[in-house]
């Protein structure tokens, strides 16, 4: 598959297809094997080194020597597919396992992170992704330094990427660090880089090429995975094979039980402290992380450029709707999730005999520290208070708390760990595909050979992986956490000089750049400051949300510095107006790189 | 370049231009100003869900998913109708 044959893009839906019928018949056959009597280790080890050799087969059969196919899949990549695979690039570790566990907790308040996980892609569609495939380079800074003239935007641009990915890359290794050595019971730092072995091999060979059609496989096993233990649970109490639709009716339960328990903050209840009173910061808080969040999602370049890969810019465009439709059949049943287990908790859980307790509690309750049983008042009886559960365990134990058999857990494993995988070589990516396009050949050697430039992008991809897999190491932070400040980075530094640069033709090179390091420089100072100084927050604003200062800065800041500068030249403004039109040629400003 | 005169490209992206500002207010609204109403909204019961409670759980969602389709649509149709769609 020296290129990628015409057959293979016709045959796609045969090739997926047949892809997961055969996955599911491999879960039926471990059901099988399962009722057989082999133990729920080796059924373990199956899931965890089966699904990461199919990824590894199908990122050895996609490598490649060419520049276009490894930085932007040769651009053959249709809608559909595209949708899938940037579906797989965006959930993660923290959408898949920590997200739901989230809402469980936190009820109305964590729905934030539905809403800002969701909404960013409608930023994505109408500003900025049809755009950037016209101007159809290999990375999101090369549009900075084309756009803004020079290596200074340029590399702004690649400071920014890389602490906003880079700390990204970090939870989501946390995250297959704790999946792989809770299924293959090793020490948490050596499943880590056995995990990074699993990244490795979908794209160093094949770059951006491989990982697209790994991360469509991962996103059918993830999808599978998180929706058929819900769906079963919802049959099995309701009659209803749509969990969404039951959970109306489960709230309504939960509502009940929640009065007789005496819960001061109810499930639905929105904008509460913790005594249960209505809270402004509370207020101010929630809509500050989904618009972090959502901006963020517009500005992260792991997503950015999974449209350089389709074939044109109008498929770029329906690809946008692809991907938000198949992220929403995840986030859509998440807060389901949440539910069920919650109702499940305070009708068979709390107020039971601690020593008659339901399996599934006893059973997560031996595993270290993430769900306590502890009988304060010493009268047997478990009270609400007596009861405190980890957030990443929800999705993890659903099948159990459903009753099902081990084989759906080890199911649930793989969607994890897929998610994980899936979003980790997809920011890899892009870090490794800045470092070495951006700095090695467009700042450091712009005469280098391809075979040169590939073989620096692959060293890169690997040296940046390790470090990567290091930090994760020492545990810095949780996993949303990290996420979430992520994609407070990315949204501070790059939302605004990628969208004016499109929409405001006026954007001067200074203004950009300017705007670009207040606004980067602001949300990181509030982050450390409050994260590792002890500064105050700002009117009560969590520093997951540190773009809300960021963001505006850097617009004033951009604004006001264009508007004070000399207007870009008539060239730069022709470029810019052939970029907004989809057919034609794009009219490059003289002296512009690019291939 | 797409044989468009100055005037032409200017009302193509006119019209672009209000299609980004319809989707963007819409946007605007699901995601934020109908949650600014959720303690109100809450009082109304929808398929057994408290309304505002409903809309940030499930409704906002629909409405993106929706919105993202119909920009790809709707700006498709402005395209072909000034002749710059790709072949």
């Amino acid at each position: 598959m020296a290129t990628q044959s015409k057959a293979f893009i016709d045959n796609l839906g045969k090739i997926y297809g047949g892809y997961a019928g055969g996955f599911i018949g491999f879960v039926i056959i471990l059901a099988i094997l399962e009722q057989m009597g082999v133990p729920n280790k080796i059924i373990g080890y199956c899931f965890v080194f089966l699904t990461i050799a199919v990824y590894a087969y199908i990122g050895i059969l996609s490598r490649t020597m060419e520049l276009s196919e490894y930085y932007v899949a040769g651009r053959v990549v249709p809608p559909f597919f595209n949708g899938m695979a940037t579906g797989a690039d965006w959930m993660s570790a923290a959408s898949f396992i920590s997200m739901a566990g989230g809402l469980y907790l936190t009820g109305h308040a964590g729905l934030g992170y539905v809403l800002g996980w969701t909404g960013g892609y409608v930023l994505v569609g109408v500003l900025l992704a049809p755009y950037l495939r016209k101007f159809g380079q290999f990375t999101v800074p090369d549009f900075l330094g084309v756009r803004y003239e020079g290596n200074t935007a340029r590399l702004c641009g690649v400071v920014v990427l890389f602490c906003a990915s880079f700390t990204y890359i970090v939870s989501q290794c946390f995250g297959i660090g704790i999946i792989t050595s809770r299924f293959l019971g090793i020490p948490f730092e050596a499943a880590i880089f056995v995990g990074l072995l699993g990244i490795l091999v979908c794209s160093m060979l094949g770059g951006m090429r491989a990982v697209t059609w790994t991360q469509v496989a991962q996103y059918i096993i993830l999808i599978i995975a998180y929706l058929m233990p819900v769906v079963w649970l919802s049959i099995k109490l309701y009659g209803n094979p749509i969990p969404e639709l039951a959970y109306g009716q489960v709230l309504e339960q939960i509502a009940e039980l929640e009065k007789k328990l005496g819960v001061v903050k109810p499930h639905v209840g929105a904008f509460l402290d913790a005594k249960g009173q209505f809270s402004w910061v509370e207020f101010h808080n929630f809509w500050a992380l989904v618009l972090c969040l959502m901006v963020g999602t517009a500005s992260l370049p792991h997503i950015l450029m999974r449209y350089f890969t389709t074939p044109n810019v109008r498929d770029a465009r329906t690809s946008v709707g692809w991907s938000i439709f198949f992220i929403f059949l995840l986030y859509f049943t998440a807060p389901a999730y949440a539910a069920f287990a919650k109702y499940e908790v305070y009708s068979n859980v709390i107020g039971q005999n601690i020593s008659s307790l339901p399996v599934w509690v006893q059973n997560w309750s031996q595993v270290g520290g993430l769900l306590t049983i502890k009988d304060g008042n010493g009268d047997g009886i478990l009270q609400l208070s007596e009861f405190i559960i980890n957030q990443d365990i929800i999705v993890l134990s659903m099948p159990e708390i459903a009753g099902l058999p081990y084989v759906i857990s080890g199911l649930v494993a793989a969607g994890g760990l897929a998610a994980a995988l899936s979003t980790a070589d997809g920011l890899l990516l892009a870090i490794a595909n800045a470092l070495s396009h951006d700095v090695y050949y467009k700042m450091i050697d712009p005469k280098a050979s391809t075979m040169r430039r590939l073989t620096v992008a692959r060293v890169l991809l690997v040296g940046v992986a390790i470090v990567a897999a290091a930090v994760a190491g020492t545990r810095p932070a949780g996993i949303i956490q990290m996420v979430a400040w992520a994609f407070s980075l990315a949204a501070a530094g790059l939302f605004v000089p990628l969208v004016l640069g499109i929409w405001w033709k006026r954007t001067t090179a200074a203004g950009a750049i300017a705007g670009m390091i207040a606004g980067f420089g602001l949300c990181l100072f509030y982050l450390v400051g409050t994260r590792y100084f002890d500064m105050q927050l700002w009117w009560g604003i969590r520093n997951i949300s540190s773009a809300l200062f960021g963001l505006p800065v850097a617009f004033i800041v951009t604004i006001v510095v264009s508007l004070m500068t000399e207007a870009p030249s008539k060239e730069m403004q022709d470029f810019v107006d052939s970029i907004r039109v989809p057919k034609g040629d794009l009219a490059w400003v003289k002296g512009a790189v690019h291939d | 370049m797409a044989a468009l005169t100055p005037e032409q490209r200017a009302a193509y992206w006119s019209r672009t231009s209000r299609l980004m500002w319809i989707i963007m207010t819409l946007w605007f609204f699901f995601s934020f100003v109908i949650h600014f109403f959720t303690v109100q909204l809450n009082a109304f019961k929808f398929l057994g869900f408290p309304f505002g409670f409903y809309m940030a759980a499930q409704g906002s969602l629909i409405a993106f998913v929706v919105l993202c389709f119909w920009n790809a649509i709707a700006q498709n149709k402005i395209d072909k109708e000034f002749g710059v769609a790709e072949d």
